[in-house]
């Protein structure tokens, strides 16, 4: 695995110790099952640093208004924070202004105002979208519906044994209808890193727009939409140490003053008569009513906690995991890791032999050890393989070795008791 | 550690790798597929009644330990009984594994094996699979069923 680009501007950190920052996550204190906490299951949602449950409370103790309308000074300050949360995602993709970035419950909803606002209107029969194997539901579903409304189709770039897409593919794939190329830049499944260069240089080359779903990234590794020229990008905050309930859209200037509203309601609007509705301008445009005003500063204390870090020394570490985790567990027999890409984020899926997942994640748990079982949303993916699921541990920068250790005896324990 | 060895008893280990009656029948009188959306575990249940008397049982699919032993399980039981039986042994099925009775009070001989769920309320789904598809398959109405 190696990383494309080093973060520009990330502030001097010091050196990186996981022990130190797990002091900053106050459930990393739990006991489960009278067991310390070892929380492997960052994939599906990570935990929250002191800084992130601090902002939220200080909001609500102090600032809590409605934005964007009041005269009073709360709602001053409240406007003041979402904006400057709004700046501090910006900053965070590289965006080139905070124009560009729209609020949104995660990374299922920038989709599907991609799929509504910005796709649908260009579909018709005959036309395409092309996605990945690798796409997690919430990367196909809105596709399908917008196929299904306007007769387009969907295309799927294949994928190998070893889990990376068949990039040589997608010369054939974007064709002179395709309207859309949707993949994701980090497999959640599987934790392929997709080759987004590649795919975003050759779908440019044919005037097609290309969205990235970053659900899987942003906490793993250094992201630059500028640098990777993407025309969208999807991520949400729950999985980047943030509070659920907020994400954010990227999306070029040009593409949102283009696209009709999504949602209609308060603060999207400049003049309402019954006979016409003038609408604000971006991003206002697609954020109709009350925002999760909270949640954006809470994001913003997220992704400011993670630049503290630095996210290069985030991936260095999670490079050093993934490789101690993948030692250790290709030594247990009967183990097998689905996955096996040259370039990986931090998640490790495996089966065992005779055993379902789902008994793996109940064992585990019973050893304080939180990991996923199942299909991870990517049925497709799954049934490419030809299983029903896998168990996935996932990591993130507060994870340890010792916590690597733990899974490893865990697993061993699970199958003595199936031997 | 009580606990999972309280929910992975040997029965179950045994109904595990090697589940009686998973078969599909040849001449089905009833049969129903039922899918857990939580795992994508699926199992299709076969009824062989004759005069309101289930004559033979079979299962397909199945998936984790604990739905494949007890499909197995149910399958094994069901044999001999009456339709109009089922309805009260799902009852007191769903309520051993969910915990809404006593443990004891269930009159459900070996498939009171499956008893430790309880203690895994993520692991409901898993015990009830079976369960909820032979209740659609005897159910007139046509259609797949979801624990969901």
């Amino acid at each position: 695995m190696k990383i494309e680009r080093e973060v520009v501007g990330a502030p001097a950190n010091m050196p990186f110790d996981a022990a130190r920052l797990r002091e900053d996550f106050p459930i990393l204190r739990e006991r489960v099952n009278g067991k310390p906490l070892v929380y492997l299951d960052n994939g599906a949602t990570t935990q929250k640093p002191e800084a992130v449950i601090e902002a939220l409370a200080t909001y609500y103790r102090r600032d809590n208004a409605n934005i964007h309308r009041g005269v009073h000074a709360l709602s001053q300050r409240a406007t003041e924070h979402y904006e400057a949360a709004r700046g501090t995602v910006q900053r965070f993709l590289g965006a080139a202004s905070p124009r560009e970035i729209v609020f949104v419950r995660g990374t299922t909803e920038a989709i599907n105002l991609v799929a509504q606002s910005f796709a649908r209107p260009r579909l018709g029969p005959g036309d395409d979208i092309v996605i990945s194997a690798l796409e997690h539901h919430s990367n196909i579903v809105p596709w399908q519906l917008v196929c299904a409304a306007t007769g387009a189709s969907l295309r799927v770039i294949p994928v190998d044994d070893a889990g990376e897409i068949q990039v040589e593919m997608l010369d054939k794939l974007v064709g002179p209808r395709t309207r859309l190329v949707a993949v994701t830049q980090v497999s959640n499944a599987i934790g392929t890193v997709l080759p987004l260069e590649r795919i975003i240089a050759l779908a440019h080359a044919r005037n097609v727009p290309v969205l990235v779903d970053g659900a899987q990234a942003v906490s793993h590794l250094p992201v630059d939409v500028a640098a990777l020229d993407c025309d969208f990008y999807a991520f949400s905050g729950h999985k980047v140490f943030g509070p659920t309930g907020i994400g954010a859209l990227y999306a070029k200037a040009r593409h949102l003053e283009a696209m009709p509203p999504y949602q209609g309601g308060g603060d999207m609007i400049r003049t309402v008569t019954f006979g016409k509705t003038d609408f604000a301008d971006v991003p206002a445009r697609f954020e109709a009513g009350t925002p999760n005003i909270a949640g954006a500063i809470g994001l913003a204390a997220a992704l400011d906690y993670v630049e503290g870090v630095g996210r290069s020394a985030i991936a260095a570490h999670e490079r050093d995991l993934l490789e101690y985790a993948t030692g250790r567990l290709a030594a247990i027999p009967g183990l097998r890791i689905y996955g096996t890409a040259r370039e990986k984020a931090a998640i490790l899926s495996f089966t065992l032999e005779g055993m379902h997942p789902h008994d793996v994640g109940t064992i585990l748990d019973a050893a304080g050890i939180a990991i996923r079982a199942g299909h991870h949303c990517a049925m497709p993916l799954m049934q490419r393989y030809g299983i029903p699921g896998t168990a996935r541990a996932s990591f993130a920068l507060y994870n340890t070795r010792d916590e690597v250790d733990a899974l490893a005896a865990g697993i061993e324990q699970a199958v003595r008791l199936f031997a | 550690m009580s606990d999972l060895r309280e929910l992975y008893q040997q029965v179950i280990f045994d109904h595990y790798k090697r589940p009686r009656n998973r078969h599909a029948l040849d001449h089905p009188s009833h049969e129903a597929e039922g899918h857990n959306p939580l795992c994508g575990d699926n199992v299709k249940v076969y009824l062989r009644v004759e005069d309101g008397v289930i004559r033979d049982a079979g299962f397909e699919g199945g998936g984790c330990a604990i739905a494949t032993a007890s499909a197995s399980l149910m399958t094994e039981m069901l044999k001999g009984k009456r339709v109009d039986e089922v309805a009260h042994l799902f009852e007191e099925f769903h309520d051993m594994v969910t915990g809404e009775k006593p443990a004891a009070s269930a009159q459900l001989g070996k498939l009171e094996v499956l008893a430790g769920v309880r203690e895994f309320p993520a692991r409901v789904k898993c015990a009830t699979l079976a369960w909820h598809t032979l209740k659609a398959a005897l159910d007139p109405r046509p259609g797949r069923v979801s624990t969901e």
